[in-house]
C-alpha cells in the first residue's frame, strides 16, 4: 500500500532521513521504533505531507505522492494523528469527530440543515466515540479532557477519516500506563475491523511486540531492521540501538 | 441528538414572542424611536454577517463598512441611473449581487493571509473603496453622496408619501421580515455542517486542512456570506437614512461595526443583534453630549477588551452559569 | 528628461517617511508580533507636535526650531508608545491575537480624539522650514532643499537604527526575540522590558516621520490613516522584519506614488493600494518575504 523509496531529507546541512526504504502492506500494522532523534516524526511528516523530501519517492496505492499536498493525501486515504495533540479546542468532542465524518462524506458544503439533523452521521460519530471509550464526554470541550483522553480523541479523529492508511505518532504517550493496553486494544481492534493499514511510532516495546505485524527500526535516518517483532528484537545490533546494551 | 423537539425548545418561543412584539412596535413606539429602532435592525443584519466571520470563522475584519456601503450605494446608484428598476423587489437582489461581487474580490485577496494581515488588509481595501467613492464623484456623487428616494414596493408607489410614514408603515414590516429571515438563515448556517467546518478552521486551521477542509476556500465562502448579509443591511439602511455618503465605507464606521459586535458579545449568536440595537441608541445619546465620540468608543472598547471581552451577552451567560453553579461551556449557540 | 528626475526625487521624498513609519511598524511586528493599528496615530502625534512648535514659535528661525520640533515629536510619540505598551498591550500578551488588534484599534480611536481635544480641528501649518531652506535648481526646475533634508534625516535614522540593531547588546537581543521568541526567553532575555522598548522605538520612528511631513503638508485630523496603511503595504511588500525590505518596499511605494500623482492624480492612493494588492495576490509572502 505504501512504498517509501530511498527517501532523503536534509534540514540545511543536517541529513535527518538518510535513504529510508520500506513498505507497508494492506492490513498490516507496522511499528516504527528507534532512539530519539532517529527521525521518526520527520518520517511521518514526510508521509503525511507536512514537509517534502530532499530526494526519494513516496508511493501510495501506486500513486506518487512525494510532493502531494496534505489535502490530496487525505483524499487518497492517508490520515494521521499528532504527537502534540492537535484538536479543535472550542468545538465539542462530538463535533471534533463528527466534522471529520462530514468532511469524509463530502457534506461540509451543506449549509441549510443543522448538523444535528444528519442523524446517520451523528450516530456514527457517537459510535466512534463509544469505540474509543469517550461516549460520556461528547458534549465536553477538549481543554477539559485529560491528556490521555485528548490523545484518544486525536486518534479517533484520524480514524473517523476512514482512511486506508493511518499514521499514528505515539498514540499512547501521555496515557496512564495502566490504560495503555486498553487504549491500544481499542485502536487496534478498530483498525483491524476496518482493515486499515497502519504505521505506528512507539517507544513502548511491550506495545510494539503485542500489537504489530512487523517492526521497522530507524536509526540515524535509515531503516536498519525490518521484520517480525520477535525476530528483530533478538538481533544484537537492534538491541544495542534500542537498549544500548550488549547482551 | 434529540432534535425532533427542536421546534418546541424554549428559545424558539422566545424568538416567536420577540417577533410578535416587533410586529406591534409601530403601535407602541413614537415614530422617532421606531425609526431609530429600524436603523438598529439594519445594523443587526449587518452585525450578524460580521459575526459569521469573527465568531464562527475566526477572522476579524476592520473593513466591513465598505461592504455595508456596497449595499447602500447599489440602491442609490440604481435609483440614479436606472430609475425604472427602482422597486424593492429588484433593488434587494441588485444589492445582494453587488455585495457578492465585491465580497468575492475582497475575500479572495484577504483570505490567503494570516489572521492578523487579514484584518488590516480588509481595512486597506475598505479605504480604497472609500477613496473611490469620494473621488469618482461624477458616478457616486462624491462626498455629497446620493439621496435615496422611496422605492416602489410590490407594485405600490410611495410618491408623495412622507418618509416617516413610509418607514412606520409598509417598510417596517418588510424590514422585520427581512431581519427574521436573515436571523433564521444565519442560524441555520452556523449550526450546519458547513458552520461546523468553519468553526474548525477557526480553532485550528492546520488540523482543519488535515481533515480535508480546504481552509482558504471555506474562508472565502464565509467572507462572501458575511458580505451578503452586510450588504443587505446596508441596502435596508439606505431607505431608513434617506441618504448614502462615503463615510459608511470609512474606517471609523468599520470600527463601529467591530465595536457593536463586541459590545453585544460575539460569543453568543444573538450578541451582535443586541449590540447593534444598543449601539444605535448609545451613539445618539453620546453624540448629543460630547463631540469626542471616537474617544468614547475607543475608551469603552478598551474597557470591554480588558474587562468584559465577551460583551453584554457573554456577561449574562457567565452570570447565568454561575447562578446555576455549572461550568459554562466554551460556546453557546442556538 | 528633467521632469523624470524630479519625479524620481519626489518619489524618494515620499519614500523617506514611508521608510521611517514602516520601519517602526516592522520593529513592533517583528519583536512583539503585534500589528500596531495605532501606528498612524503616533505618526499624527508627531506631526501635530512638530507643527505646533514650529507654527507657534518658529517664525524667526524656522529651521532651528524645526530640529526642536523633530526631537519633541520623536520624544512625545515615543513616550506615548511606552505608555500604551505598558498600560494596554501588556495585559494582552496571553490573549488571542485578535484582542491585541482590538486594543490597538481602541488606542487609535482614543488618540485621534485626544489630538482633537488638544489641538482642535484646525489645520496646523508649518511651512517655515520648507521655504527657509530654499531650493536647488535642477535644469529648469526647482527642487526644494527640504526634500533632501528629509531624505537625509531618514537615512540617518535608518543608519542609526541599523547600528543599534547590529552593534549594541540591546539591538542584538531585540533581533533575537524577533527571530525566535521562545528561544530568546529560554536564554534569559528579558522579553517584557524589551517589548516595551521595541514599542517605544517603533512609536518614536512614527512620530519622527509625522514631524518630517509637516513642512509640506499641514497637520490635520486623520492625517495618520494613510501612512498606517502605506506602512503596512511596505512591510507586506518588502517582507517582514528586514531593514532592507523596509527600504526597498518604501522606495517602490514612494516611486509608485510619485508617478501616480503625475499620471493619475485623483486616484493615486487607490491605485497604489490596487497595485500592492495585485502583487499580494501573486506573492502573498511579499516580494522579499520569508
Amino acid at each position: 500500500m505504501l512504498k517509501v523509496n530511498q527517501l532523503i531529507k536534509d534540514f540545511g546541512t543536517v541529513r535527518i532521513i538518510n535513504s529510508a526504504d520500506f513498505e507497508v502492506r494492506a492490513d498490516e500494522i507496522v511499528s516504527l521504533v528507534g532512539p530519539n532523534g532517529a527521525g521518526k516524526t520527520t518520517l511521518v511528516n514526510l508521509i503525511s505531507g507536512h514537509i517534502f523530501p530532499t530526494s526519494g519517492k513516496i508511493e501510495f496505492l501506486g500513486q506518487d505522492i512525494t510532493f502531494a499536498s496534505p489535502y490530496k493525501r487525505i483524499k487518497l486515504g492517508v490520515a494521521r494523528n499528532f504527537q502534540i495533540t492537535n484538536l479543535f479546542l472550542d468545538t465539542s468532542v462530538l463535533d471534533n469527530v463528527r466534522t471529520c465524518l462530514f468532511s469524509v462524506y463530502g457534506k461540509i458544503r451543506k449549509a441549510i440543515l443543522p448538523a444535528n439533523h444528519y442523524a446517520a452521521v451523528s450516530q456514527e460519530a457517537v459510535d466512534i466515540l463509544d469505540l474509543f471509550g469517550l461516549s460520556g464526554k461528547q458534549n465536553l470541550f477538549p481543554p477539559s479532557l485529560s491528556e490521555g483522553d485528548k490523545k484518544i480523541l486525536d486518534t479517533a479523529m484520524a480514524f473517523a477519516l476512514k482512511s486506508k492508511f493511518l499514521l499514528l505518532d505515539e498514540p499512547t504517550s501521555g496515557v496512564a500506563t495502566r490504560d495503555k493496553f486498553k487504549v491500544m486494544d481499542t485502536i487496534v481492534s478498530a483498525i483491524r475491523r476496518e482493515k486499515m493499514a497502519c504505521l505506528i511510532i512507539e517507544h513502548d516495546m511491550d506495545i510494539v511486540s503485542g500489537y504489530s505485524d512487523r517492526l521497522l527500526v530507524l536509526s540515524e535516518g535509515a531503516v536498519i531492521a525490518d521484520g517480525k517483532p520477535k525476530e528483530i528484537m533478538e538481533e544484537e545490533s537492534v538491541k544495542k540501538i534500542l537498549f544500548g546494551v550488549r547482551s | 441528538m434529540d432534535n425532533r423537539n427542536a421546534i418546541l425548545k424554549p428559545t424558539f418561543f422566545i424568538y416567536l414572542a420577540c417577533f410578535i412584539l416587533m410586529l406591534f412596535l409601530p403601535k407602541i413606539l413614537p415614530t422617532y424611536h421606531l425609526i431609530l429602532f429600524e436603523s438598529g435592525i439594519t445594523f443587526a443584519i449587518m452585525a450578524l454577517g460580521f459575526n459569521l466571520l469573527l465568531r464562527y470563522t475566526g477572522l476579524l475584519s476592520f473593513g466591513h463598512g465598505a461592504l455595508f456601503a456596497v449595499g447602500a450605494y447599489a440602491v442609490g446608484m440604481t435609483g440614479e441611473y436606472y430609475p425604472d428598476l427602482y422597486r424593492i423587489e429588484i433593488l434587494l437582489p441588485i444589492a445582494l449581487l453587488a455585495s457578492f461581487v465585491v465580497s468575492f474580490i475582497f475575500g479572495f485577496i484577504c483570505v490567503r493571509h494570516t489572521r492578523v494581515f487579514f484584518s488590516i488588509l480588509a481595512l486597506a481595501l475598505s479605504m480604497v473603496l472609500y477613496a473611490l467613492l469620494v473621488k469618482l464623484y461624477s458616478i457616486t456623487g462624491g462626498s455629497d453622496g446620493i439621496r435615496i428616494e422611496l422605492p416602489m414596493m410590490f407594485g405600490k408607489s410611495f410618491d408623495g408619501v412622507k418618509r416617516f410614514e413610509f418607514l412606520s408603515g409598509a417598510y417596517y414590516y418588510l424590514l422585520i421580515c427581512v431581519f427574521a429571515a436573515a436571523t433564521v438563515i444565519m442560524s441555520a448556517i452556523v449550526n450546519s455542517p458547513f458552520g461546523k467546518a468553519l468553526q474548525c478552521i477557526r480553532d485550528n486551521e492546520v488540523r482543519a486542512e488535515m481533515i480535508g477542509i480546504r481552509v482558504r476556500r471555506y474562508r472565502l465562502y464565509s467572507f462572501i456570506l458575511s458580505g451578503l448579509f452586510t450588504g443587505l443591511g446596508g441596502a435596508m439602511w439606505s431607505f431608513v437614512n434617506g441618504h448614502v455618503t462615503p463615510e459608511i465605507a470609512e474606517w471609523v464606521f468599520s470600527g463601529e461595526i467591530v465595536y457593536m459586535t463586541l459590545l453585544g458579545g460575539f460569543m453568543v449568536f444573538e450578541g451582535p443583534i443586541v449590540g447593534a440595537i444598543l449601539f444605535t441608541y448609545l451613539r445618539l445619546y453620546a453624540v448629543s453630549i460630547t463631540q469626542y465620540w471616537m474617544f468614547l468608543i475607543g475608551a469603552t472598547l478598551i474597557i470591554l477588551v480588558l474587562l468584559l471581552p465577551e460583551g453584554i451577552t457573554g456577561g449574562f451567560v457567565k452570570l447565568f452559569s454561575k447562578m446555576r453553579r455549572r461550568p459554562s461551556p466554551g460556546a453557546v449557540s442556538c | 528628461m528633467e521632469h523624470w528626475v524630479i519625479y524620481l526625487l519626489n518619489g524618494l521624498y515620499f519614500a523617506s517617511f514611508l521608510f521611517l513609519t514602516s520601519l517602526g511598524l516592522s520593529i513592533i511586528l517583528g519583536v512583539m508580533g503585534i500589528l500596531n493599528l495605532a501606528h498612524g496615530s503616533l505618526f499624527a502625534i508627531g506631526a501635530f507636535v512638530a507643527a505646533w512648535i514650529v507654527g507657534s514659535f518658529g517664525s524667526n528661525s524656522p529651521v532651528a526650531l524645526f530640529f526642536v520640533g523633530l526631537l519633541a515629536a520623536l520624544g512625545v510619540a515615543g513616550v506615548v508608545g511606552l505608555a500604551l505598551e505598558m498600560s494596554l498591550i501588556r495585559p494582552m500578551y496571553k490573549r488571542a491575537l485578535e484582542y491585541q488588534l482590538l486594543i490597538t484599534f481602541g488606542a487609535l480611536l482614543l488618540i485621534e480624539d485626544l489630538i482633537k481635544m488638544i489641538w482642535g480641528g484646525t489645520a496646523y501649518y508649518a511651512s517655515g522650514p520648507f521655504t527657509a531652506m530654499g531650493s536647488l535648481a535642477i535644469g529648469r526646475n526647482q527642487y526644494p532643499y527640504y526634500f533632501l533634508f528629509a531624505m537625509l534625516i531618514s537615512v540617518a535614522a535608518g543608519l542609526g537604527l541599523w547600528m543599534i540593531m547590529s552593534r549594541t547588546r540591546v539591538g542584538i537581543m531585540l533581533r533575537a526575540i524577533s527571530m525566535d521568541r521562545e528561544m530568546a526567553q529560554a536564554m534569559g532575555i528579558q522579553i517584557g522590558k524589551l517589548n516595551t522598548l521595541a514599542f517605544g522605538m517603533g512609536a518614536a520612528l512614527a512620530g519622527l516621520a509625522g514631524a518630517l511631513i509637516v513642512p509640506t503638508t499641514p497637520a490635520l485630523l486623520g492625517i495618520g490613516m494613510d501612512p498606517l496603511i502605506l506602512a503596512f503595504i511596505v512591510v507586506v511588500l518588502g517582507g517582514l522584519g528586514s531593514l532592507k525590505g523596509a527600504l526597498i518596499g518604501s522606495l517602490i511605494v514612494g516611486e509608485t506614488r510619485s508617478m501616480g500623482i503625475v499620471f493619475f492624480p485623483e486616484i493615486e492612493l487607490p491605485l497604489l493600494f490596487f497595485i500592492a494588492v495585485i502583487i499580494l495576490v501573486f506573492k502573498p509572502e511579499g516580494l522579499f518575504g520569508r
